[in-house]
Formats: C-alpha cells, structure tokens, sequence
C-alpha cells in the first residue's frame, strides 16, 4: 500500500519549511518526495511524520512560492547521492549536486547520506601518529589517523589558516600516500571558500579533493545536509575505495543554528538556549562517521571547525560537541592578540586518542611525559601571570618569576611557529626541552629520572663531558 | 486477496522517529515487547489508549510506513540469563555485535537483526549438585559450569518458589537449550534449563539486603583513600568533557577486586568501547590469572546507534550485574553516561507530548535515577544457602555546561553514597583523577577505619584526615596568596602550602597511562601517605627554628617524595626508607646552618 511512484496534486498546508498533506495514507517515514509547482519550481523534501490521516514533509530549500496547488511525487526512497571515484576534483553543493559546470557523476553506486552506524565492535582503534608539522598539536595535542579533532574557535580567529596548515603538512611518518580531503563550508562566506581552494590548489591537492559548498546566502535547510553529503562521500572513498581522508567541515555552529531553527519550526520543545534536545544524538550521528574499520585499509580522520558563540566554552554547541568528539583544538583570542600564531591555547585543549598514537616507535619515548610536564609547567606560569596583573611581578616569589618566564617563552618558542613552518616531531620536542631546562630539576616532577638522564639538555651536557 | 489477520496482530497509524502509532492492538499490555513493520523491529509499548498501543521501537524507522503489521510477543523486555554473558560485547538490547556485524555482513548496523544473547550450540560442562527427589527452592544451586573467571551457579529460577527434582542430567558437556533438570511443582512438571529469561526492568529478588562494609578496591589514591566505595555500594561521577570521567570508569572496571564487571557504554563514543575491546583481553585479572575480559560484560550503545536503546541499554545491564550477584559473586557496574539515558528518557517524554518538568525532563525524572541506584547492594542471596553478593554502581554523570546544578546531577547526588565531583580547572591543569577534594563525599568513610587496620596494618583513615586538614588548610592560604602573592605568607603558611602542594602531586595525581602508577595497592598507598605527612610533620619544627622556607622548597628528598609513587611495589619500602633517610639528613644540614 505504498504510494511510491505516486504523484498527488495538493497540499493543505505550507507552514515555515514543513509542508502538510492529508489523505496519502502510504507514505514512508524519511521518504523523499520531490514537490512541483505550477511555475515549474522544484524542491526536494523528506517525510518527518508519516500518518495515515496526516503526513508532514520537511521542504529542502526556501519554502517561498509554494503553494496548494503544488504536485508532490514520492519516490520510496530515503535521500541518496551517487558515489563514485570521479567525485575528486569536484565540487557540489549541500545536496551534493555538482555545481563546476561539470558533468554529472556516474554513480558506482548510490548511498543513504545517513549512513549506517559503524558496529563497535568492528572498529579499528586508531593509534597512528598523524604528522601535521605544528608543534601545538604534534606535541601536546596529538592527532591520529581516524580521529574526530575540531577546532574551537572564535570569529576574527586564525581557524581556517590552522585547518589549511595542517590539511597541507600532515603525513603518517612511514605512509607515502598523502591524505585525500573532503571539504565542506556549511553557511561560509564566499571569502572563506576562496582561501580554502586557493590553499588547496596552492600545495595541488585539488585533484584529490572534493568540495561541498553551502554558501550563507544558500537555503538554511540545506546547511542539515551538507555535512550528512560529505561524509557520505568521504566514508565511500575511505571505506570502499581505501583512502585516507581528512574531512574538514566548516562552520559547525551554523549547521547548529540551522538545527535549532528547523526544531523551532516543528515547535518541538527546546532545550539549553533553544537547541533542540536531541543535538547531541544529532551531532553524534555526523561526528561518529569519523575512524577506521577493521580489515578496511581507509580513514576518516575529522577536523570540524566551530566558532563559540560569545567565545564562550559552555555554549551548548561547543559543549555537546566537546563530549562528543576525541578532544578539542582550543584558538584563544588573547594569545592571537599578543600576535601568537598559531593562537592555541594548550590547557583547555585535549586530543583523547593521544595515549596510544606515541612514544616508542612511533614519535619518541619521552614524548609522553614532556607533554605532560608542559601542561603542568605552563598552568603554572599562566597562574602567575595572572597574580602579576594584582601584585606586579616584585610580588612574585622567585618560584613564581621562573614560571612566568617559562610560559612566555613556551608561547613565543614553542607554540608560535610560522604559517609555512613545518616542525617534525623531533624538531617539536627538543624545542619543549630547551624551554623545560630553565625549571630545576625538582620542578620536573612528571619526568621519570630514566627519561631525565637521556633527555634533559643539562644532563646531557654532563654525561658527555664525564664521556670525555 | 485476503489475509489471515492474527489476532494478536495489529496496524501502524502514524511513524514519528522512533515513535509509532498503532491500532488494533487490545489485550497488549503496557512494557510488552512488539515487532513493528514489515522488517519487524524491535519495539515496546509505552502508552495505551483504547486499542491504540503507542510503541517506542528500539531500531531507526526510516522507511516503515502506515498499514504495515505490528506483532505482539505477549512479553516484556527480557534479558537472557545463563552462561556465555562473560566476554561479551553487546547491544542496549542484549544482541551480541560481533553476531549482528556477520548477519549485516558487514561493518555497519542494520535493521531487524534477531540474536538472542547467549550462544545456543556452545557446550558448557555441567556438574549437578541436586539428585531426584531432593526438594529445592528458586535460588538453590542446581549444579554448576565453568564459565570464564568464575564458577557459574546454575540456580533454581526466581519463578519456580518451591519444587521436588525428578530428573537430573548426568556430568557432561551441554548446550543451554538442553534441560539438565526437570522438576515437579503445583503448576506440574517444568525443564530447568541453564539460561531463563528475566524482565529488565524488575529488580531480581534477595532475602535480605545489607549495610556494605567492604572497601571496594579501585587501586586509585583518591579514591580509594579520600572518596572511597564499598562493595554493594553507590558511586556518581559527575564532570564537564575531558574531566577524567570515562578514564576513571576505565581504570575500576580494569582494578577493581570484584568477580565480575558490567560495563555499560550508553551514548559515548565508539572508539571509547574499542579501547577497552583492544586492552581487555591483554589485561590480566589478578584474582583468577585470565583475561579481564573473561570476567567482563560489554554493553556498547554508542552515540550513534538509536537513542531508545540507550534507555533499555542500563536496565539490561544491571540486570547482569544482579544475576551473577545472585551467585554470590561481587559485581561492580559502571555506567558510561547516566546522563545521556535521562536524555534518552527525556527524548521520548518530549515525543509523547509529556508535560514537561525542569530543564525539559519528565517530572519522573527522580524516581527513575533511583529506580537504578536502587538496585545496587550488598544482599544474602536466595535459596538455602548462607552467601553475600553485592552489586556496586558507579554512574558518570555529564552536565550541559558542566554545571552541577543541572536535574541529573542533582537528583543522582541524592540517591549516592560516593560522589566524586570532577573540576574543569584541575583537568586543564593535568591533574588526574581531577577528583575535587572540597566538592566530592563519600559517606562510606565512617565504616572502613577497621577495614583499614586489618588490612594494611595502618589507620589511614587518621591519616586521610590529617591530609584533609593539610589541603583544606591551602585552599584558604591560596585564597589569600591570589590576592597578595605568595611572597607576602609567612614562611610557616608557606610550608603548609608546600606540603599540601607535596600530596596533591605525590599522591592525588594519578597517572592511568603509567604503567607502575596505573594501580597502588592499599597497603603502598598507606606507607605512601603517611610517608609524605611526615614532610610536613619534620619540616614544620625547622621553620620555628628559623630555616627559611626557600631552602625547605629546594631539598632534595622532595623530588623524591614526589616521585616516590612511581615506584614499584617490591621495590617500594625501601624506597621509603631512601626518601626518609634523605629527608633527615638535608634537614640536619640546614639546622646546622641556622645554628
Ligand atoms: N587518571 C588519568 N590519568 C591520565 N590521564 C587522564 C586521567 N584521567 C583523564 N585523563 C586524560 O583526560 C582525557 C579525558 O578523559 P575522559 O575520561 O575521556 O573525560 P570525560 O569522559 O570526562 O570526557 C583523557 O583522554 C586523558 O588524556
Ligand atoms: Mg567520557
């Protein structure tokens, strides 16, 4: 009793993007229909309630124009795009039609852009080290293959330079293959798109991209699925065709707002600020696309960007999407107004997947503890910035002064680094032990004496003195 | 055509998401498990109005359409009991994954899998204990297998009261469908078979329940020593993203000296039950010497599989925990987050057009977090047998904004007996467990003074209060230091600041990652302790003497107290003696100077 295939004329209602019908008692929940009007305008839109007295659509696009007299077709089907190796080089819009003027893909086959849950048990945990030639991250934040890593950050910020660098720089130390990339600007300006495609173009990874482009003049409805398209994408090059991807969607908090905005047309009952309840199994459902797959060679290795609204950490779309992905790269507006670039702030960043992607073999041996020592040392020193602003820097005890020289110069040496700069991990950590080694060795509590002796510049110096 | 309509069948009027409408359903009963739609999905019937049956389906429901069947089962959400639970990774619904992912035929989920939980052509080698004509009561042991780590009773089920053995099967190896034992009850003959079936959402019976005295061990410092729980007892942790709270339910369900772990993976991360996939079976459990996972239960409904499981997923797991508890084995079940099955909750509420109460949770919200807590404790089992069993609960809780004030935290606080608040700024500083030591309780400490000195031959519990104190003392000092710098205290608050500074890096931070500090035994954790009080305690009297704080800070035996955890276990004591001889010598040295 479906009414797949079915044409009906009329509709009953057309309020905000949900068009109602009644008396199409066989309509599939999630179903796409395509809806005509009598001017010859098309929309695409999904069933959200399928009732035998009552069936809402959700339109795709601006609902203007529509009106009762329009014709909507069922087409049985849930919303699918055509995939293939031919979608490098391209670039297609929210719904993933190609928009180049190029030809129409030709589908190797045609994929839910929901996706499937990938089954716990079948994922492979990703503990590669990704090179990405920032001594931020490659040091203290580590990304590995298969990991979801956004960036927070605030509008004015560097976050597309960040993206853009490590999209260029980042290798798998041992891999030769370098890492496809699949873009999606979800609500961006032209501006930003731009940067993007000049960056790629400039270090020729055009031809191993694709571009998914939902522009802030593009419909709202469609900034839902351009995330869900990408991926979609990305899983089929990485899954089925082996690749590496990197998926760098961008701006999230938009595709957030288009959520809450679609949610308040439902007049569903909102949660924190508006934001429907369920976001984060919304967010959830993109984010977790992310990783790597037992006995698949691919990767989908995830840099969502997001800018907090009022720089603000406990904002729901940051919040919900912190307890989501495998850690946060945090940009800092005072760190970026004191001309750090690239502005990241360690202590409220985190890379979750870190653990198990170094040491030995893979980075270094004492990578793990350095890290930890800078975390503690630098809280320490921001600490005492932070008494210098009430008590000036003749209150601080000796101890203290040390720590602030310590964060200024983890800031200036460490973290700053040029755009075009490229660190390897060896070139990361021995910049840390240089600025570690102006705390005494006391203070270094979170170093093993084995790693001391092999490590710290000044013990060094001495065994080979004693060697002489 | 016509077709034959069972009477038990009925008709979908309306899909919403998980949500679904159907009529022709009179007679089914509110819990009761359905089959909805041509692809039977796995559904339960929340509401009933009239013939109408309003059904939560546990499975994504793209596709169905109005006019398609609704089966009925006639029962409740059930979990299958028996051996072959231990080493399994399964579903909010009890579906074992590696079993969904070979009838998906791949690595994705699909829809309408049926797999029960237990394996039906597995053999297990049976051991009675009762002969015919001997007289058993439900929770009487019938006879046993071996399963994993542990010994698994088969017990007289809690349905059958009372009844008299007729048959028994002989010692060998067989499956759980195969009836070992038939017994004779007012109701007539019944097959016991090695599994049955039990209601999720009833809690299982026991003769008794009783206060928990018996430390839990963790193995984590401050746990274990400032926050500790019990056996059979209640913990919640509560803590913005990245605080520590899967990590800390990682590290007890890996320590922990129970029988058995029930880990519930509700809502959280897939990568998060992969870690635990890839270390369980490299792990090896102290107490029996095999795998961690063989004396595991996984329950994985990670945050992208569909929400309505996430709810079943926690009543499915306690009703493990509390089957083996029935043994006489002591469970401890973590729960990985409590917060995302309220929401889960509050999804479906909001779904049915409930009212809703505060921050848009159902007014119910209270009842059902206790409806979970509840059913830990430490208990004597049934049947005619004189055993203890416990099941432990310890529940992460994940606050929007990270603010405990929020419905869930607030309403789990009142039904825990642990409560180890995690703190965003120890977390960014890398303090971990980032336990706040002024925001947690445990209310358990009252009762372990004695489990202590038996066991560790120390009062720790003086000494946990004698490092409250210490800590309590710099959380005021630090206070003053924020406004006039540190510089500006007198060298004896400052000692006090550096000794407080000396047990929050020697003993609270605990790093899970390393492989010596990952686990401390109550008996190092004890030496520890009381090891680095006694700083304070020898340094206090050289400050009158007038050495000054700043050659205190430089000794040396405080890079070595503060390193003293990182020491293995035999290597342990003497290590103290080192630390404490050092100590003493530094400390005459700058006497002698003053003088
Ligand atoms: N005991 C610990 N030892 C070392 N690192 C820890 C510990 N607890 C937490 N961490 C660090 O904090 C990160 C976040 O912890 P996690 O438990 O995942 O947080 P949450 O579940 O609260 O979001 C981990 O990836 C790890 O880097
Ligand atoms: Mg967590």
């Amino acid at each position: 009793m479906s009414v797949y295939g079915l044409t009906f004329k009329g509709i009953d209602q057309v309020k905000g993007p949900l068009v109602i019908m009644r008396g199409v008692p066989g309509a599939a929940y999630e179903e796409v229909v395509r809806i005509y009007s009598e001017d010859g305008r098309e929309w695409f839109g999904q069933v959200l309630e399928a009732g035998r007295d009552k069936v809402v659509i959700q339109v795709l696009g601006d609902t203007e124009g529509l009106d009762s007299n329009a014709m909507v077709k069922f087409t049985g089907s849930t919303l699918k795009i055509p995939v293939s190796d031919e979608m490098l080089g391209r670039v297609f819009n929210g719904a993933g039609e190609p928009i180049d003027g190029g030809p129409k893909i030709r589908a190797d086959d045609y994929r839910d852009i929901n996706g499937a849950p990938i089954n716990p048990a079948k994922r492979d945990y990703p503990d590669e080290f990704i090179e990405t030639g920032i001594s931020a991250i490659d040091g203290m934040l580590s990304l590995v293959r298969g990991q979801k890593l956004p960036i927070f950050s605030e509008s004015g910020l560097p976050h597309n330079e960040v993206a853009a660098q490590v999209a260029r720089q980042a290798i798998v130390p041992g891999k030769a293959e370098r890492f496809s990339i699949v873009f999606a600007a979800v609500g961006l300006k032209y501006d930003d798109v731009l940067f993007f495609r000049r960056q790629f173009e400039e270090f020729g990874a055009l031809s191993r991209s694709v571009l998914f482009l939902n522009l802030a003049n593009d419909p709202v409805i469609e900034r839902i699925t351009t995330p869900r398209v990408a991926l979609t994408a990305a899983e089929y090059l990485a899954f089925d065709l082996g690749m590496d991807v990197l998926v760098i969607i961008t701006d999230m908090t938009n595709y957030c707002e288009a959520l809450r905005e679609l949610s308040s047309a439902r007049e569903e009952v909102p949660s924190r600020k508006g934001y429907p309840g369920y976001m984060y199994s919304d967010l959830a459902s993109i984010y977790e696309r992310a990783g790597r797959i037992i006995g698949r060679p691919g990767s989908i290795t995830f840099m969502p960007i997001l800018t907090m609204p009022g720089g603000d950490l406990t904002h729901p779309i940051p919040d919900l999407t912190g307890y989501i992905t495998e850690g946060q790269i945090f940009l800092d507006l005072d760190l970026h107004n004191r001309g750090i670039y690239p502005p990241i702030n360690v202590l409220p960043s985190l890379s979750r997947l870190m653990k198990d992607g170094i040491g030995p073999g893979k980075t270094r041996e004492d990578h793990k503890e350095v890290s930890d020592q800078l975390y503690a040392a630098y809280s320490q020193g921001t600490k005492a910035r932070e008494l210098v602003q009430i008590v000036g820097e003749a209150g601080l005890s000796p101890r203290e002064k040390l720590y602030l020289e310590f964060a200024r110069r983890f800031e200036r040496e460490f973290v700053a680094q040029g755009f075009r700069e490229r660190r390897n991990i060896e070139e990361t950590l021995n910049i840390a032990w240089d600025i570690l080694s102006i705390l005494p060795e006391a203070e270094l509590t979170r170093i093993s004496e084995k790693t001391l002796n092999k490590f710290h510049p000044k013990r060094r110096i001495a065994a080979q003195a004693e060697g002489e | 055509m016509s077709e034959l309509v069972y009477e038990s069948k009925g008709i979908i009027v309306h899909i919403k998401g998980p949500v679904v409408e159907a009529e022709g359903m009179r007679g089914a009963k509110i819990r009761e498990v359905v089959y909805v739609g041509e692809e039977r999905l796995i559904g339960e019937i929340v509401r009933i109005e009239g013939d109408k049956a309003i059904i939560q389906v546990y499975e994504p429901t793209g596709g169905v359409k109005a006019g398609e069947p609704v089966e009925r089962t006639g029962e409740p959400l059930s979990a299958e009991l028996g051996p072959g639970l231990l080493g399994q990774v399964l579903d909010g619904l009890g579906r074992p994954l590696e079993v969904i992912a070979e009838k998906a035929g791949g690595p994705f989920i699909t829809r309408g899998i049926k797999a029960p939980t237990l394996p039906r052509d597995k053999k297990w080698q049976w051991t009675p204990l009762v002969k015919p004509g001997d007289d058993v009561v439900a929770g009487d042991v019938l006879g046993t297998v071996p399963e994993g780590s542990v010994t698994h009773k088969i017990m007289l089920p809690p349905t059958i009261e009372k009844a008299k053995v007729i048959e028994v099967l002989p010692e060998g190896d067989y499956t759980i469908e195969e009836p070992v034992v038939v017994v004779e009850h007012i109701g007539g003959k019944e097959e016991v078979k090695m599994y049955h079936k039990w209601p999720v959402r009833t809690p299982r019976p026991f003769k008794e329940k009783l206060a928990p005295v018996e430390l839990l061990v963790t193995g984590q410092r401050v746990i274990d020593t400032f926050f500790p729980i019990v056996k059979g007892g209640t913990s919640a942790v509560p803590g913005g993203f990245g605080t520590g709270k899967t990590v800390t339910l990682h590290q007890i369900s890996k320590w922990a000296d129970a029988d058995v772990v029930v880990y519930v993976g509700c809502g959280e991360r897939g990568n998060e039950m992969t870690d635990l996939l890839h270390t369980f079976p490299k792990l090896v459990d102290p107490k029996s010497g095999k795998p961690l996972l063989e004396r595991s239960v996984l329950i994985a409904n990670t945050s992208n599989m569909p929400v309505p499981a996430r709810e079943a997923s926690i009543f499915m797991g306690i009703t493990y925990a509390e089957y083996y508890r029935d043994m006489g084995l002591h469970v401890v079940l973590t729960a990985d987050s409590t917060s995302r099955w309220a929401e889960a909750l509050r999804e479906l509420s909001s779904r049915l057009e409930e009212i809703p109460s505060e921050r848009g949770y159902p007014a119910y919200l209270p009842d059902y977090i206790a409806s979970f807590y509840e059913r830990a404790g430490r208990i004597k089992v049934r049947g005619r047998r004189d055993e203890l069993g416990s099941v432990a609960v310890i529940g992460a809780v994940s606050p929007s904004g990270g603010d405990l004030n929020e419905p869930v935290t607030q309403h789990t606080m009142r039904y825990v007996g642990a409560f180890w608040a995690l703190d965003k700024d120890l977390a960014f500083k890398r303090h971990f467990p980032s336990i706040n030591w002024l925001r947690s309780f445990s209310k358990y400490t009252g009762g372990l003074k004695e489990w202590w000195i038996k066991n560790t031959g120390h009062d720790m519990m003086a000494y946990r209060d004698k490092a409250m104190d210490l800590l309590q003392r710099a959380s005021s000092l630090e206070e003053v230091a924020r406004v006039v710098g540190e510089a500006a205290l007198s060298d004896e608050n400052r000692l006090v600041l550096l000794s407080a500074e000396l047990i929050k890096e020697g003993f609270l931070v605990q790093n899970a990652y390393h492989e010596v500090d990952t686990y401390c035994s109550p008996k190092k954790q004890a030496l520890l302790l009381k090891t680095l009080l006694e700083f304070y305690d020898r340094a206090r009297p050289i400050i009158d003497a007038g050495v000054p704080i700043s050659r205190i800070a430089e000794m040396k035996s405080l890079g070595l107290l503060r390193r003293l955890k990182f020491v293995p276990e035999e290597e342990f004591e003497n290590a103290v003696k080192e630390a404490i001889a050092q100590l003493e010598a530094e400390i005459s040295s700058l006497l002698a100077e003053v003088r």
